[in-house]
Protein backbone atom coordinates (compact mmCIF):
# COMPACT_ATOMS: atom_id res chain seq x y z
CA UNK A 1 0.00 0.00 0.00
CA UNK A 2 2.75 2.58 0.70
CA UNK A 3 4.52 2.41 -2.36
CA UNK A 4 1.81 3.31 -4.06
CA UNK A 5 0.74 5.86 -2.03
CA UNK A 6 3.94 7.25 -2.12
CA UNK A 7 3.93 7.07 -6.22
CA UNK A 8 0.89 8.52 -5.89
CA UNK A 9 2.07 11.55 -3.33
CA UNK A 10 5.29 12.18 -5.69
CA UNK A 11 2.65 12.22 -8.56
CA UNK A 12 0.39 14.82 -7.38
CA UNK A 13 3.59 17.06 -6.45
CA UNK A 14 4.77 16.83 -9.70
CA UNK A 15 1.71 17.78 -11.05
CA UNK A 16 1.65 20.58 -9.01
CA UNK A 17 5.08 21.51 -9.65
CA UNK A 18 4.45 21.71 -13.04
CA UNK A 19 1.11 23.77 -12.82
CA UNK A 20 3.54 25.79 -10.66
CA UNK A 21 5.89 26.06 -13.42
CA UNK A 22 3.19 26.40 -16.02
CA UNK A 23 1.69 29.96 -13.90
CA UNK A 24 4.92 31.28 -13.51
CA UNK A 25 5.17 31.13 -17.49
CA UNK A 26 1.81 32.98 -18.27
CA UNK A 27 2.68 35.81 -15.45
CA UNK A 28 6.55 35.93 -14.99
CA UNK A 29 9.27 37.06 -16.19
CA UNK A 30 8.06 40.98 -15.01
CA UNK A 31 8.86 42.86 -18.10
CA UNK A 32 11.68 45.08 -17.22
CA UNK A 33 13.26 48.55 -17.99
CA UNK A 34 11.18 50.84 -20.36
CA UNK A 35 8.30 48.36 -19.90
CA UNK A 36 8.64 47.87 -16.13
CA UNK A 37 5.25 49.35 -15.12
CA UNK A 38 6.56 52.30 -13.05
CA UNK A 39 8.29 53.76 -16.15
CA UNK A 40 5.10 53.44 -18.58
CA UNK A 41 4.01 56.47 -19.54
CA UNK A 42 0.00 56.36 -19.29
CA UNK A 43 -2.65 58.60 -20.20
CA UNK A 44 -3.54 58.53 -16.80
CA UNK A 45 -0.97 57.63 -14.29
CA UNK A 46 -1.33 54.51 -12.21
CA UNK A 47 -4.37 52.98 -14.66
CA UNK A 48 -4.49 51.40 -17.99
CA UNK A 49 -7.09 53.67 -20.26
CA UNK A 50 -8.10 51.14 -22.66
CA UNK A 51 -10.86 51.51 -24.91
CA UNK A 52 -13.13 49.95 -27.45
CA UNK A 53 -16.23 50.56 -29.49
CA UNK A 54 -19.53 51.23 -28.54
CA UNK A 55 -21.64 48.51 -29.16
CA UNK A 56 -19.68 46.22 -27.69
CA UNK A 57 -20.91 42.64 -28.72
CA UNK A 58 -19.95 39.04 -28.65
CA UNK A 59 -17.89 36.86 -29.49
CA UNK A 60 -15.19 40.44 -28.68
CA UNK A 61 -16.35 41.53 -25.74
CA UNK A 62 -19.39 39.17 -23.05
CA UNK A 63 -21.18 39.69 -19.97
CA UNK A 64 -24.43 41.14 -19.05
CA UNK A 65 -24.98 45.15 -19.73
CA UNK A 66 -24.35 46.84 -16.67
CA UNK A 67 -26.23 50.49 -16.80
CA UNK A 68 -24.10 53.32 -16.23
CA UNK A 69 -20.59 51.74 -17.74
CA UNK A 70 -21.73 53.34 -21.02
CA UNK A 71 -21.49 49.89 -22.82
CA UNK A 72 -24.18 48.09 -24.13
CA UNK A 73 -24.70 45.48 -24.64
CA UNK A 74 -21.83 43.73 -23.31
CA UNK A 75 -19.49 44.76 -20.52
CA UNK A 76 -15.86 45.32 -21.05
CA UNK A 77 -15.09 44.98 -17.52
CA UNK A 78 -16.16 41.37 -17.36
CA UNK A 79 -13.07 40.30 -18.63
CA UNK A 80 -15.01 37.84 -20.97
CA UNK A 81 -15.62 37.79 -24.57
CA UNK A 82 -11.84 37.37 -26.96
CA UNK A 83 -11.01 41.13 -26.64
CA UNK A 84 -11.78 41.97 -23.35
CA UNK A 85 -9.63 38.70 -22.13
CA UNK A 86 -7.25 39.92 -24.55
CA UNK A 87 -6.67 43.29 -23.18
CA UNK A 88 -6.76 41.71 -19.41
CA UNK A 89 -4.56 39.54 -19.95
CA UNK A 90 -2.08 42.01 -21.59
CA UNK A 91 -2.54 44.28 -18.83
CA UNK A 92 -1.75 41.59 -16.11
CA UNK A 93 1.37 40.83 -17.78
CA UNK A 94 1.87 44.95 -17.82
CA UNK A 95 1.60 44.63 -13.66
CA UNK A 96 -1.63 45.82 -13.99
CA UNK A 97 -4.19 44.54 -11.31
CA UNK A 98 -8.21 44.08 -12.81
CA UNK A 99 -8.81 47.25 -10.78
CA UNK A 100 -6.65 49.71 -12.67
CA UNK A 101 -8.00 49.13 -15.99
CA UNK A 102 -10.12 51.27 -16.81
CA UNK A 103 -12.45 51.57 -19.77
CA UNK A 104 -13.68 54.65 -22.16
CA UNK A 105 -15.96 54.42 -25.72
CA UNK A 106 -14.38 55.73 -28.37
CA UNK A 107 -16.39 55.60 -31.84
CA UNK A 108 -14.13 53.99 -34.25
CA UNK A 109 -13.87 57.37 -36.52
CA UNK A 110 -12.38 58.97 -33.31
CA UNK A 111 -9.55 56.48 -32.95
CA UNK A 112 -7.66 57.57 -35.54
CA UNK A 113 -7.95 61.66 -35.24
CA UNK A 114 -4.65 63.68 -34.95
CA UNK A 115 -4.10 65.13 -31.53
CA UNK A 116 -3.92 63.61 -28.23
CA UNK A 117 -6.16 60.47 -27.71
CA UNK A 118 -7.64 59.80 -24.19
CA UNK A 119 -6.94 56.49 -24.57
CA UNK A 120 -3.34 54.36 -24.10
CA UNK A 121 -4.76 51.98 -26.46
CA UNK A 122 -7.60 50.76 -28.68
CA UNK A 123 -9.14 47.12 -29.02
CA UNK A 124 -12.16 47.10 -31.53
CA UNK A 125 -11.27 44.53 -34.36
CA UNK A 126 -9.49 46.81 -36.30
CA UNK A 127 -7.61 46.00 -39.17
CA UNK A 128 -3.94 46.79 -39.79
CA UNK A 129 -3.51 48.26 -43.05
CA UNK A 130 0.13 49.82 -43.76
CA UNK A 131 -1.84 53.29 -44.78
CA UNK A 132 -3.60 53.15 -41.48
CA UNK A 133 -0.66 53.16 -39.63
CA UNK A 134 0.56 56.49 -40.97
CA UNK A 135 -1.81 58.04 -38.82
CA UNK A 136 -2.03 55.77 -35.68
CA UNK A 137 0.26 52.95 -34.58
CA UNK A 138 -0.61 48.98 -34.29
CA UNK A 139 -0.05 46.54 -32.41
CA UNK A 140 1.04 43.29 -33.26
CA UNK A 141 -1.31 40.83 -34.72
CA UNK A 142 -3.61 39.38 -31.72
CA UNK A 143 -6.23 37.72 -34.24
CA UNK A 144 -5.87 37.05 -37.49
CA UNK A 145 -9.05 37.12 -39.42
CA UNK A 146 -11.33 35.72 -41.86
CA UNK A 147 -14.03 37.49 -43.20
CA UNK A 148 -17.20 35.42 -44.20
CA UNK A 149 -20.82 36.14 -45.48
CA UNK A 150 -24.13 35.66 -44.24
CA UNK A 151 -27.42 34.80 -45.61
CA UNK A 152 -30.76 34.01 -45.23
CA UNK A 153 -31.47 30.51 -44.62
CA UNK A 154 -33.05 29.19 -47.91
CA UNK A 155 -32.14 31.69 -50.20
CA UNK A 156 -30.25 30.85 -53.52
CA UNK A 157 -26.81 32.70 -52.17
CA UNK A 158 -27.15 29.80 -49.27
CA UNK A 159 -26.03 27.01 -52.56
CA UNK A 160 -22.62 29.66 -53.20
CA UNK A 161 -19.52 27.44 -52.75
CA UNK A 162 -17.01 29.99 -54.51
CA UNK A 163 -15.47 33.37 -53.71
CA UNK A 164 -16.43 34.24 -57.77
CA UNK A 165 -20.00 32.56 -57.15
CA UNK A 166 -21.19 35.92 -54.81
CA UNK A 167 -20.67 37.92 -57.91
CA UNK A 168 -24.43 38.14 -58.83
CA UNK A 169 -25.92 38.75 -55.31
CA UNK A 170 -26.07 42.13 -53.68
CA UNK A 171 -23.61 42.50 -50.31
CA UNK A 172 -23.83 44.68 -47.93
CA UNK A 173 -21.54 45.74 -45.36
CA UNK A 174 -20.47 48.46 -42.37
CA UNK A 175 -18.67 51.46 -42.81
CA UNK A 176 -14.72 51.07 -42.12
CA UNK A 177 -14.61 47.31 -42.81
CA UNK A 178 -12.32 45.87 -44.22
CA UNK A 179 -14.99 43.43 -45.82
CA UNK A 180 -15.83 46.41 -47.96
CA UNK A 181 -12.33 46.20 -49.35
CA UNK A 182 -12.60 42.16 -49.90
CA UNK A 183 -15.71 43.08 -51.83
CA UNK A 184 -14.19 45.35 -53.97
CA UNK A 185 -11.13 43.84 -54.95
CA UNK A 186 -11.87 40.34 -55.18
CA UNK A 187 -15.56 39.60 -55.58
CA UNK A 188 -15.58 42.75 -57.85
CA UNK A 189 -19.07 43.82 -57.08
CA UNK A 190 -20.23 47.11 -55.43
CA UNK A 191 -21.84 46.56 -51.56
CA UNK A 192 -24.18 48.74 -49.80
CA UNK A 193 -22.33 50.37 -47.19
CA UNK A 194 -24.11 50.89 -43.88
CA UNK A 195 -23.02 53.34 -40.71
CA UNK A 196 -23.38 50.00 -38.00
CA UNK A 197 -23.28 46.39 -38.12
CA UNK A 198 -27.17 46.85 -36.55
CA UNK A 199 -27.91 48.80 -40.14
CA UNK A 200 -26.58 46.29 -42.00
CA UNK A 201 -28.28 43.31 -40.11
CA UNK A 202 -31.40 45.35 -40.55
CA UNK A 203 -30.93 45.44 -44.57
CA UNK A 204 -30.40 41.37 -44.28
CA UNK A 205 -33.48 40.73 -42.09
CA UNK A 206 -35.65 42.77 -44.58
CA UNK A 207 -34.18 41.49 -47.71
CA UNK A 208 -32.38 44.55 -49.39
CA UNK A 209 -28.92 42.95 -49.17
CA UNK A 210 -28.61 39.16 -49.78
CA UNK A 211 -25.30 38.49 -47.77
CA UNK A 212 -23.99 40.58 -45.14
CA UNK A 213 -20.25 40.27 -45.20
CA UNK A 214 -18.41 40.82 -41.68
CA UNK A 215 -15.39 39.26 -39.91
CA UNK A 216 -16.19 35.42 -38.87
CA UNK A 217 -15.99 35.43 -35.66
CA UNK A 218 -18.67 37.84 -35.30
CA UNK A 219 -21.27 35.94 -37.49
CA UNK A 220 -22.17 34.40 -34.35
CA UNK A 221 -23.91 36.94 -32.79
CA UNK A 222 -25.65 37.37 -36.25
CA UNK A 223 -26.84 34.18 -36.69
CA UNK A 224 -27.51 33.34 -33.15
CA UNK A 225 -29.20 36.45 -31.50
CA UNK A 226 -29.93 39.18 -34.46
CA UNK A 227 -31.13 37.18 -37.27
CA UNK A 228 -32.38 33.63 -35.91
CA UNK A 229 -33.32 32.63 -39.71
CA UNK A 230 -29.59 33.22 -41.05
CA UNK A 231 -26.81 31.44 -41.69
CA UNK A 232 -22.91 31.71 -42.60
CA UNK A 233 -22.44 30.95 -46.42
CA UNK A 234 -19.03 30.58 -46.03
CA UNK A 235 -15.53 32.15 -44.88
CA UNK A 236 -13.77 33.84 -47.03
CA UNK A 237 -10.02 32.86 -48.25
CA UNK A 238 -7.41 34.71 -47.37
CA UNK A 239 -5.89 36.66 -50.55
CA UNK A 240 -2.77 38.50 -50.42
CA UNK A 241 -1.40 39.19 -46.85
CA UNK A 242 -2.85 37.65 -44.10
CA UNK A 243 -5.40 40.21 -42.73
CA UNK A 244 -4.59 40.43 -38.45
CA UNK A 245 -6.32 42.83 -36.01
CA UNK A 246 -3.92 45.04 -34.43
CA UNK A 247 -4.41 47.47 -31.15
CA UNK A 248 -4.42 51.39 -32.04
CA UNK A 249 -1.63 53.34 -30.14
CA UNK A 250 -1.03 57.03 -30.21
CA UNK A 251 1.51 57.74 -32.90
CA UNK A 252 4.86 57.15 -31.65
CA UNK A 253 4.14 55.92 -27.89
CA UNK A 254 6.55 53.62 -26.45
CA UNK A 255 3.88 51.42 -25.10
CA UNK A 256 3.50 49.49 -27.95
CA UNK A 257 6.62 48.09 -27.86
CA UNK A 258 5.86 46.74 -24.79
CA UNK A 259 2.42 45.35 -25.75
CA UNK A 260 4.44 43.95 -28.32
CA UNK A 261 6.77 41.86 -26.83
CA UNK A 262 3.78 40.59 -24.57
CA UNK A 263 1.75 39.52 -27.16
CA UNK A 264 5.32 37.66 -28.57
CA UNK A 265 4.93 36.06 -25.14
CA UNK A 266 1.18 34.94 -25.44
CA UNK A 267 1.49 33.95 -29.05
CA UNK A 268 4.64 31.84 -27.79
CA UNK A 269 2.98 30.11 -24.60
CA UNK A 270 -0.23 29.51 -26.53
CA UNK A 271 -2.16 31.64 -24.43
CA UNK A 272 -4.15 33.95 -27.49
CA UNK A 273 -4.62 30.18 -29.06
CA UNK A 274 -6.55 29.26 -25.67
CA UNK A 275 -8.16 32.43 -25.40
CA UNK A 276 -9.00 31.49 -29.48
CA UNK A 277 -10.45 28.54 -28.81
CA UNK A 278 -12.58 29.49 -25.68
CA UNK A 279 -14.20 32.54 -27.19
CA UNK A 280 -14.37 32.39 -30.87
CA UNK A 281 -14.85 28.70 -31.29
CA UNK A 282 -16.54 28.33 -35.05
CA UNK A 283 -16.17 27.00 -37.87
CA UNK A 284 -17.44 27.25 -41.40
CA UNK A 285 -16.17 25.63 -45.09
CA UNK A 286 -14.03 28.23 -46.61
CA UNK A 287 -15.19 29.34 -49.87
CA UNK A 288 -12.75 28.15 -53.02
CA UNK B 1 -10.28 99.90 -51.64
CA UNK B 2 -6.39 100.18 -50.68
CA UNK B 3 -6.96 99.85 -46.81
CA UNK B 4 -9.54 97.49 -47.04
CA UNK B 5 -6.83 95.41 -49.06
CA UNK B 6 -4.49 95.93 -46.73
CA UNK B 7 -6.13 94.83 -43.74
CA UNK B 8 -7.27 91.71 -45.76
CA UNK B 9 -4.04 90.55 -46.67
CA UNK B 10 -3.15 91.15 -42.72
CA UNK B 11 -5.70 89.24 -41.42
CA UNK B 12 -5.68 86.25 -43.08
CA UNK B 13 -1.53 86.48 -42.81
CA UNK B 14 -1.87 86.55 -39.27
CA UNK B 15 -4.52 83.09 -39.23
CA UNK B 16 -2.17 81.66 -41.23
CA UNK B 17 1.09 82.09 -39.10
CA UNK B 18 -0.75 81.32 -36.10
CA UNK B 19 -2.23 78.10 -37.64
CA UNK B 20 0.79 77.18 -39.51
CA UNK B 21 3.00 77.70 -36.47
CA UNK B 22 0.70 75.67 -34.17
CA UNK B 23 2.42 72.79 -32.65
CA UNK B 24 -0.28 69.99 -34.20
CA UNK B 25 0.12 71.65 -37.67
CA UNK B 26 2.50 69.03 -39.09
CA UNK B 27 -0.16 66.01 -37.63
CA UNK B 28 -3.29 68.12 -38.82
CA UNK B 29 -1.79 68.84 -42.07
CA UNK B 30 -1.29 65.09 -42.80
CA UNK B 31 -4.73 64.27 -41.61
CA UNK B 32 -6.65 66.59 -43.24
CA UNK B 33 -4.72 68.29 -46.65
CA UNK B 34 -2.94 65.30 -47.80
CA UNK B 35 -2.33 65.73 -51.33
CA UNK B 36 -1.48 61.95 -52.05
CA UNK B 37 -4.83 60.53 -50.86
CA UNK B 38 -6.99 63.56 -52.23
CA UNK B 39 -5.81 62.42 -55.55
CA UNK B 40 -6.57 58.83 -55.11
CA UNK B 41 -9.96 59.49 -53.57
CA UNK B 42 -10.93 62.44 -55.51
CA UNK B 43 -12.48 60.65 -58.73
CA UNK B 44 -14.23 57.85 -56.88
CA UNK B 45 -15.70 60.80 -54.74
CA UNK B 46 -16.91 62.78 -57.80
CA UNK B 47 -18.53 59.66 -59.60
CA UNK B 48 -20.82 58.98 -56.52
CA UNK B 49 -21.56 62.77 -56.55
CA UNK B 50 -23.61 62.21 -59.37
CA UNK B 51 -26.19 60.43 -57.25
CA UNK B 52 -26.36 63.89 -55.18
CA UNK B 53 -27.01 65.73 -57.79
CA UNK B 54 -29.68 62.81 -59.27
CA UNK B 55 -31.13 62.88 -56.00
CA UNK B 56 -31.65 66.51 -55.48
CA UNK B 57 -32.97 67.16 -59.23
CA UNK B 58 -35.85 65.10 -58.83
CA UNK B 59 -36.59 66.04 -55.19
CA UNK B 60 -35.99 69.93 -56.20
CA UNK B 61 -38.66 69.73 -59.18
CA UNK B 62 -40.97 67.79 -56.81
CA UNK B 63 -40.40 69.93 -54.09
CA UNK B 64 -41.22 73.08 -56.53
CA UNK B 65 -45.07 71.99 -56.67
CA UNK B 66 -45.90 70.16 -53.86
CA UNK B 67 -44.81 73.08 -51.85
CA UNK B 68 -46.66 75.59 -53.33
CA UNK B 69 -49.83 73.19 -53.33
CA UNK B 70 -49.38 73.14 -49.67
CA UNK B 71 -49.04 77.02 -49.76
CA UNK B 72 -51.99 77.56 -52.06
CA UNK B 73 -54.03 74.71 -49.46
CA UNK B 74 -53.07 76.62 -46.57
CA UNK B 75 -54.30 79.82 -47.62
CA UNK B 76 -57.93 79.12 -48.77
CA UNK B 77 -60.30 81.35 -47.27
CA UNK B 78 -63.32 80.73 -45.71
CA UNK B 79 -64.55 78.28 -42.92
CA UNK B 80 -65.51 75.81 -45.60
CA UNK B 81 -61.44 74.71 -46.35
CA UNK B 82 -60.97 74.60 -42.57
CA UNK B 83 -60.33 71.23 -42.04
CA UNK B 84 -57.48 71.30 -45.47
CA UNK B 85 -56.28 74.21 -43.41
CA UNK B 86 -55.40 72.37 -40.68
CA UNK B 87 -54.46 69.46 -42.43
CA UNK B 88 -51.69 71.50 -44.39
CA UNK B 89 -50.43 73.12 -40.44
CA UNK B 90 -50.38 69.52 -39.48
CA UNK B 91 -48.09 68.72 -42.31
CA UNK B 92 -45.63 71.78 -41.93
CA UNK B 93 -45.83 71.23 -38.24
CA UNK B 94 -44.54 67.37 -38.71
CA UNK B 95 -42.30 66.91 -41.22
CA UNK B 96 -40.49 70.50 -40.35
CA UNK B 97 -40.07 68.85 -36.30
CA UNK B 98 -39.26 65.56 -36.81
CA UNK B 99 -35.24 64.72 -37.33
CA UNK B 100 -34.90 63.67 -41.11
CA UNK B 101 -32.68 61.42 -40.37
CA UNK B 102 -35.26 59.40 -38.71
CA UNK B 103 -37.59 59.69 -41.50
CA UNK B 104 -34.99 58.15 -43.66
CA UNK B 105 -34.65 55.26 -41.42
CA UNK B 106 -38.34 54.91 -41.27
CA UNK B 107 -39.19 54.94 -44.48
CA UNK B 108 -35.52 52.99 -46.17
CA UNK B 109 -35.65 50.41 -43.63
CA UNK B 110 -39.35 50.52 -42.36
CA UNK B 111 -41.29 50.19 -45.88
CA UNK B 112 -39.39 47.30 -47.33
CA UNK B 113 -39.95 45.54 -44.52
CA UNK B 114 -43.41 45.38 -44.41
CA UNK B 115 -42.92 43.53 -48.39
CA UNK B 116 -45.34 44.71 -49.89
CA UNK B 117 -46.36 43.86 -53.03
CA UNK B 118 -45.97 46.63 -55.88
CA UNK B 119 -44.45 48.71 -53.25
CA UNK B 120 -40.81 50.20 -54.73
CA UNK B 121 -38.00 48.60 -51.89
CA UNK B 122 -35.13 51.15 -53.66
CA UNK B 123 -33.41 53.07 -51.57
CA UNK B 124 -32.73 55.47 -53.04
CA UNK B 125 -36.35 55.86 -53.97
CA UNK B 126 -37.18 55.90 -50.31
CA UNK B 127 -34.49 58.47 -49.46
CA UNK B 128 -35.96 60.79 -51.71
CA UNK B 129 -38.99 60.65 -50.71
CA UNK B 130 -38.08 61.19 -47.30
CA UNK B 131 -36.33 64.69 -48.55
CA UNK B 132 -39.18 65.49 -50.59
CA UNK B 133 -41.15 65.41 -47.39
CA UNK B 134 -39.63 67.34 -45.56
CA UNK B 135 -38.37 69.86 -47.42
CA UNK B 136 -41.98 70.58 -48.78
CA UNK B 137 -42.98 71.79 -45.35
CA UNK B 138 -40.01 73.86 -45.44
CA UNK B 139 -40.49 75.00 -48.90
CA UNK B 140 -44.15 75.72 -48.12
CA UNK B 141 -43.72 78.02 -45.60
CA UNK B 142 -41.34 79.87 -47.61
CA UNK B 143 -43.53 79.87 -50.28
CA UNK B 144 -46.71 80.91 -47.60
CA UNK B 145 -44.33 84.12 -46.21
CA UNK B 146 -44.47 84.88 -49.94
CA UNK B 147 -48.19 85.08 -50.67
CA UNK B 148 -48.84 86.55 -47.42
CA UNK B 149 -46.03 89.61 -48.45
CA UNK B 150 -48.17 89.99 -51.47
CA UNK B 151 -50.66 93.45 -50.41
CA UNK B 152 -54.17 92.35 -49.81
CA UNK B 153 -55.31 95.00 -52.15
CA UNK B 154 -53.68 93.43 -54.84
CA UNK B 155 -56.10 90.18 -54.48
CA UNK B 156 -59.08 93.01 -53.77
CA UNK B 157 -58.43 94.56 -56.79
CA UNK B 158 -57.92 91.28 -59.30
CA UNK B 159 -61.31 90.12 -57.40
CA UNK B 160 -62.95 93.19 -58.24
CA UNK B 161 -61.65 92.96 -61.74
CA UNK B 162 -64.00 89.26 -61.80
CA UNK B 163 -61.32 87.23 -61.10
CA UNK B 164 -61.95 83.83 -58.98
CA UNK B 165 -59.82 83.55 -56.03
CA UNK B 166 -57.56 80.79 -57.74
CA UNK B 167 -57.39 82.99 -60.94
CA UNK B 168 -56.38 85.90 -58.65
CA UNK B 169 -53.82 83.33 -57.41
CA UNK B 170 -52.40 82.45 -60.33
CA UNK B 171 -52.17 85.68 -62.46
CA UNK B 172 -51.78 88.21 -59.64
CA UNK B 173 -50.47 86.82 -56.21
CA UNK B 174 -48.43 83.41 -57.06
CA UNK B 175 -45.81 85.58 -59.78
CA UNK B 176 -45.17 88.58 -56.94
CA UNK B 177 -44.93 85.82 -53.99
CA UNK B 178 -42.41 83.45 -55.70
CA UNK B 179 -39.89 86.96 -57.30
CA UNK B 180 -39.68 87.67 -53.58
CA UNK B 181 -38.63 84.44 -52.34
CA UNK B 182 -36.42 83.27 -54.44
CA UNK B 183 -33.64 83.84 -52.04
CA UNK B 184 -34.62 81.65 -49.42
CA UNK B 185 -35.92 79.06 -51.84
CA UNK B 186 -32.38 78.94 -52.67
CA UNK B 187 -31.44 78.69 -48.95
CA UNK B 188 -33.32 75.13 -48.86
CA UNK B 189 -32.32 73.70 -51.81
CA UNK B 190 -28.63 74.27 -50.63
CA UNK B 191 -29.69 72.46 -47.32
CA UNK B 192 -31.42 69.31 -49.22
CA UNK B 193 -28.31 69.46 -51.35
CA UNK B 194 -26.27 68.49 -48.58
CA UNK B 195 -28.84 66.64 -47.19
CA UNK B 196 -28.69 63.94 -49.62
CA UNK B 197 -25.69 63.13 -48.01
CA UNK B 198 -28.26 61.35 -45.60
CA UNK B 199 -29.58 59.22 -47.59
CA UNK B 200 -26.04 57.19 -47.46
CA UNK B 201 -27.34 56.05 -43.99
CA UNK B 202 -29.65 53.07 -46.59
CA UNK B 203 -26.38 51.66 -47.79
CA UNK B 204 -26.30 53.95 -50.77
CA UNK B 205 -22.79 54.92 -51.62
CA UNK B 206 -22.92 58.67 -52.91
CA UNK B 207 -20.60 60.94 -52.20
CA UNK B 208 -20.47 61.40 -48.25
CA UNK B 209 -20.66 57.68 -48.02
CA UNK B 210 -18.05 57.37 -50.58
CA UNK B 211 -15.31 59.43 -48.44
CA UNK B 212 -16.25 58.10 -45.35
CA UNK B 213 -15.09 54.98 -46.54
CA UNK B 214 -12.03 56.49 -48.06
CA UNK B 215 -11.47 58.18 -44.55
CA UNK B 216 -11.88 54.62 -42.62
CA UNK B 217 -9.75 52.98 -45.02
CA UNK B 218 -6.94 55.45 -45.07
CA UNK B 219 -7.19 56.66 -41.41
CA UNK B 220 -7.39 59.98 -42.85
CA UNK B 221 -9.70 62.85 -43.46
CA UNK B 222 -8.63 64.11 -46.32
CA UNK B 223 -11.47 62.74 -48.88
CA UNK B 224 -14.17 64.64 -46.93
CA UNK B 225 -12.36 67.90 -48.45
CA UNK B 226 -13.05 66.15 -51.65
CA UNK B 227 -16.93 65.87 -51.02
CA UNK B 228 -16.73 69.59 -49.57
CA UNK B 229 -14.87 70.63 -52.95
CA UNK B 230 -18.00 68.53 -55.00
CA UNK B 231 -21.24 70.31 -52.97
CA UNK B 232 -19.19 73.94 -53.26
CA UNK B 233 -18.44 73.25 -57.00
CA UNK B 234 -22.52 73.05 -57.38
CA UNK B 235 -23.74 75.45 -54.66
CA UNK B 236 -21.53 78.65 -55.39
CA UNK B 237 -22.14 79.29 -59.39
CA UNK B 238 -25.80 78.41 -58.48
CA UNK B 239 -25.78 80.97 -55.83
CA UNK B 240 -24.16 83.63 -57.92
CA UNK B 241 -26.47 82.29 -60.82
CA UNK B 242 -29.64 82.97 -59.21
CA UNK B 243 -28.54 86.40 -58.24
CA UNK B 244 -27.69 87.31 -61.82
CA UNK B 245 -31.66 86.17 -62.50
CA UNK B 246 -33.02 88.22 -59.68
CA UNK B 247 -30.78 91.59 -60.64
CA UNK B 248 -31.99 91.11 -64.48
CA UNK B 249 -35.90 90.62 -63.47
CA UNK B 250 -35.92 93.47 -61.29
CA UNK B 251 -33.69 95.37 -64.14
CA UNK B 252 -36.75 94.25 -66.68
CA UNK B 253 -39.34 95.47 -64.13
CA UNK B 254 -38.01 98.64 -63.31
CA UNK B 255 -37.42 99.16 -66.95
CA UNK B 256 -41.07 98.35 -67.60
CA UNK B 257 -42.37 101.13 -64.89
CA UNK B 258 -43.81 98.11 -62.89
CA UNK B 259 -43.00 97.96 -59.23
CA UNK B 260 -43.03 95.02 -57.30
Amino acid sequence: MRKPALFLVAAVALGLSAAGLGQAGSSAPALTGACAKANLKLVKGGQLSLATDNLSFPPWFGGKERKGSGFAPSDPYSGQGYESAVAYEVAKRLGFARGEVMWIAVPFGKSFAPGKKAFDWYISQVSYKPVRAKAADFSKSYYFVNQAVVGLKGKPITKVKTVAGLGPFQLGVAIGTTSYDYIVDHIKSKPKVYDTNADAVAALKNGRIDGLVVDFPSTGYITGVQVPNSTVVGRLPTKGTRERFGMIFQKGNPLVSCVNKVLDRMWADGTLKRLEARWLAGSAPILK
Amino acid sequence: MAIALASTALFFAVIVVVVVNSAGWPEVKQAFFNGEIFDESFPEIRSAFLINVKIFCIAEVVILFTALGLAVLRSLPGPVFFPIRLLAIVYADFFRGIPTILLIYILGFGIPALQLEGVPTDEMFWGTVALVLVYTAYVSEVYRAGIESVHPSQNAAARSLGLSHGQSLRYVVIPQAVRRVIPPLLNDFIGLQKDTALVALLGVIEAFRQSQIDVASTFNYTPYLATALMFLIITVPMTRFTDWLIARDRKRRQAAGVAA
